[in-house]
């Protein structure tokens, strides 16, 4: 059996996260009898690549090095195989300021949304800024950093009031904001796997959080949030939310994995995000996707082991 | 067909017992900011956040022949269960330790507690019925709180100045509170070095906070972790030398090292005899081997050393958190200067939420403890907890430095909004934050 080294943990906000995550896949291919090293990004990493014997990595990193891609080219350029989407897919698709136009341009709905560094609110002023954004967006509307998961950084805005300290809050996270449109709606999670047969979508996941907003303590509070999965949707609807996924995970150039978090409104699904890094914890939602498809956890976290192995050996 | 639907759908919640967990437990989720805490842990961030005691500079080779030496000699008895109470000769060994703080005690009185926080946890199980107050500082320490909150009570915090608990803020809040039909059961202090804010009640501010508590018959719960770790001058006597009503909590956490979890309650005969119920309903026994190796170590080591190599490490500490506070704060910032403990606690320039601020710090890696985590009534989002126990002289002032490059940049993004003082931006979705002692 191959030698993985899973890769969790890293230096971004959702460190925590991403080491939960990385405990369970590497739990899931030890089980399918892997050798499984855990590995952090650190100085030691190198080395540790070089110590393993023709290993595959498994990228569990959430938010920063881990999941904008700046560590999968170093695996490109070391020639290490790795599970997940390439250097330069992975980096367009973890920043929403770049994934969203391109999905858009593919014929996805998406929201209204403008995203804006913080020196442009500086150079033109931000009460002009603020008083475009209440016109063109609207309200409500949720302001988000342009590179974050697990919802850090995200306010829900209903007056433009709020409207300032809710991008100071993004800005905590990153230089560039996003204010999009608020869509009411269900909330509808579809992951998307590749074990070397082609893209295919899960049963989609409705989530429905407790408190009505699918914050962190929403996401990571076991008993927080409600899951129907498959979600309640009309076939045609449920379809339409499969075909999006897809559409995203091709036009973005991802491989193997991939998230796609949606909203159905009025029977219509809104493209919100794309997730390269998908979570993984005991509370994610690509694990329920898997139970909800009648596969197990373990055999697809092995099937894309094997996948990224043919991959190089197919390069080869 | 693009997906693989299936007929039979799942509805969970992933914890099937979500309804049936009693109401106490209903604060104890996730949180984005103890995940935040998470990276904290990471060498290329400043943590000044926890209060990890640094116990680098024990003499390990020594104490690990002295505890090989134990076992061989003493193995079959320090391995065993104990008494509930805990072994007679690590309470004699108490009682000289209380000494230095002007104590005298009878090693009846005591119960050994696995750490203090667990006598804490004690006092507050045998005291207090889902309702009851108890009197903390304004702010005070995280873990009671927690613990008092685990048992339902109500926290009331009262006013502190320079010297600590105000005494006529003391008597209004018991009187206030009494006229409300509320049962006040207890005043829980700490004098020496209080955590979160480093403040010191001087003896004349102790002696009328006791005169306050005992017109107004109310108990004192004196925690003092600390004390011995006065950084210049002698300890102030303990608020149980005055008065031997008052309830103390000890502990070798930081005079020697927190991993043998051995603290210990002194508190009046009656107090003392149910104490030692609920600490055998809890633990059946506190840690026999650690009171083994703790009792060795203060027989055949030079404590009272240690304690002052300790001084000197941490006073070398604060001196730099102190520096770098001057250098590196923007105009507007404040901080107290204690005169021991752990923590430094900083008030930011008006506006600056700490909370809100604390992944603007992160990225510039350096983490502390948002102010509101000191307070159960929400306030404190103007303050910080800053430790200087742990990281290096270096470290501490590299860590001031990017503290006060995040609050600039925080401050600067302010202007650029315009948002005013009264328009704080505050980041209520956090969650609670971290135990951290």
């Amino acid at each position: 059996m191959t030698n993985v080294i899973v890769l969790a943990g890293g230096l971004s906000h959702e460190r925590d996260v991403s080491l939960r995550s990385g405990r369970r896949v590497a739990q899931a291919l030890r089980e399918t009898g892997h050798t499984v090293v855990e590995a952090d990004v650190n100085a030691d990493l190198v080395q540790t690549l070089a110590s393993v014997s023709d290993p595959v990595v498994f990228p569990v990193l959430h938010g920063g090095a881990g999941e904008d891609g700046a560590l999968r080219s170093v695996f490109d350029l070391l020639g290490v195989p790795y599970v997940g989407s390439s250097g330069p897919a992975a980096r367009a698709a973890f920043d929403k300021a770049v994934a969203t136009p391109i999905v858009a341009q593919a014929g996805i709905r998406t929201p209204r949304a403008s995203a804006l560094p913080h020196d442009m609110f500086r150079e033109l002023g931000a009460a002009n800024l603020i008083g475009a954004l209440a016109e063109r967006i609207g309200f409500p509307m949720m302001v988000k950093p342009a590179r974050s998961g697990s919802a850090l950084g995200c306010t829900k805005v209903s007056t433009a009031a709020e409207l300032p300290a809710a991008v100071v809050a993004a800005f905590s996270y990153g230089e560039i904001a996003i204010v999009e449109e608020f869509i009411e709606g269900v909330e509808v999670a579809v992951s998307v796997i590749d074990t070397g047969e082609g893209p295919r979508a899960l049963p989609g996941v409705e989530i429905q959080p407790r408190s009505g907003l699918y914050d962190y303590t929403a996401r990571y509070t076991a008993g927080a949030t409600r899951f129907l999965a498959p979600a309640d949707l009309d076939a045609e609807v449920a379809e339409a939310c499969a075909e999006m996924a897809l559409t995203a995970h091709r036009v973005l150039g991802l491989r193997d994995l991939s998230r796609t978090d949606l909203i159905v409104r009025d029977g219509v699904p809104v493209f919100l995000e794309v997730n390269v890094a998908p979570g993984m914890t005991e509370t994610s939602l690509l694990p329920l996707a898997i139970e909800a498809s009648d596969g197990s956890f373990a055999d697809v976290c092995a099937a894309l082991v094997a996948a990224a192995r043919t991959r190089i050996e197919g390069v080869a | 067909m693009v997906s693989s639907l299936e007929a039979s759908r799942r509805d969970t919640r992933l914890d099937p017992y979500i309804d049936q967990y009693a109401d106490r437990t209903g604060s104890m989720t996730v949180s984005a900011v103890r995940a935040l805490f998470s990276v904290a842990n990471r060498p290329e961030v400043v943590s000044l956040a926890g209060g990890m005691p640094n116990i680098t500079d024990l003499p390990l080779g020594d104490l690990g022949a002295t505890f090989d030496e134990l076992i061989q000699s003493k193995g079959v008895q320090a391995m065993q269960y104990g008494s509930g109470q805990g072994e007679l000769f690590m309470r004699e060994k108490i009682v000289e330790v209380m000494a230095e703080e002007a104590i005298h005690a009878n090693a009846d009185d005591i119960v050994i507690t696995c750490g203090s926080q667990q006598a804490l946890d004690l006092v507050t199980r045998i005291f207090i019925d889902p309702g009851d107050v108890i009197l903390c500082e304004a702010p005070s320490y995280v873990g009671a709180m927690g613990t008092f909150n685990a048992y339902q009570a109500q926290i009331h915090h009262v006013e502190m100045d320079e010297h600590g608990l105000v005494p006529d803020a003391l008597r209004q809040a018991v009187v206030a509170l009494r006229a409300a039909g509320k049962a006040v059961k207890f005043l829980y202090t700490i004098p020496n070095f209080n955590n979160p804010t480093g403040i010191t009640q001087p003896l004349e501010r102790r002696r009328e906070v006791l005169a306050v508590a005992r017109e107004l018959d109310v108990l004192v719960v004196e925690d003092n972790p600390y004390g011995l770790l006065t950084l210049e001058g002698q300890p102030i006597d303990a608020m149980r030398s005055m008065d031997d009503q008052v309830i103390y909590l000890g502990s070798f956490s930081k005079t020697f090292a927190p991993g043998f979890r051995i603290g210990w309650v002194l508190a009046p005969h009656a107090v003392r005899e149910r104490l030692t119920i609920a600490q055998e309903a809890a633990v059946l026994s506190p840690p026999v081997f650690s009171q083994f190796a703790i009792s060795t170590y203060l027989d055949r080591f030079d404590w009272r050393g240690q304690i002052e190599s300790f001084r000197g490490m941490y006073r070398a500490r604060r001196d730099a958190m102190l520096a770098g506070l001057e250098a590196h704060m923007p105009p507007g910032t404040t901080w107290t200067t204690p005169n021991g403990g752990f923590f430094v606690w900083v008030t930011l320039p008006e506006g600056i939420d700490s909370q809100a601020l604390l992944p603007r710090a992160v990225n510039e890696r350096v983490a502390y403890v948002p102010g509101t985590a000191f307070y159960a009534d929400g306030f404190g989002s103007r303050n910080m907890r800053l430790s200087f126990c742990f990281p290096t002289p270096e470290r501490i002032l590299e860590g001031t430095r990017r503290l006060g490059k995040a609050i600039a940049d925080e401050l600067d993004m302010h202007t650029t909004f315009g948002l005013g003082a009264d328009e704080r931006r505050h980041a209520p979705d956090l969650g609670p934050a971290p135990d951290l002692s």
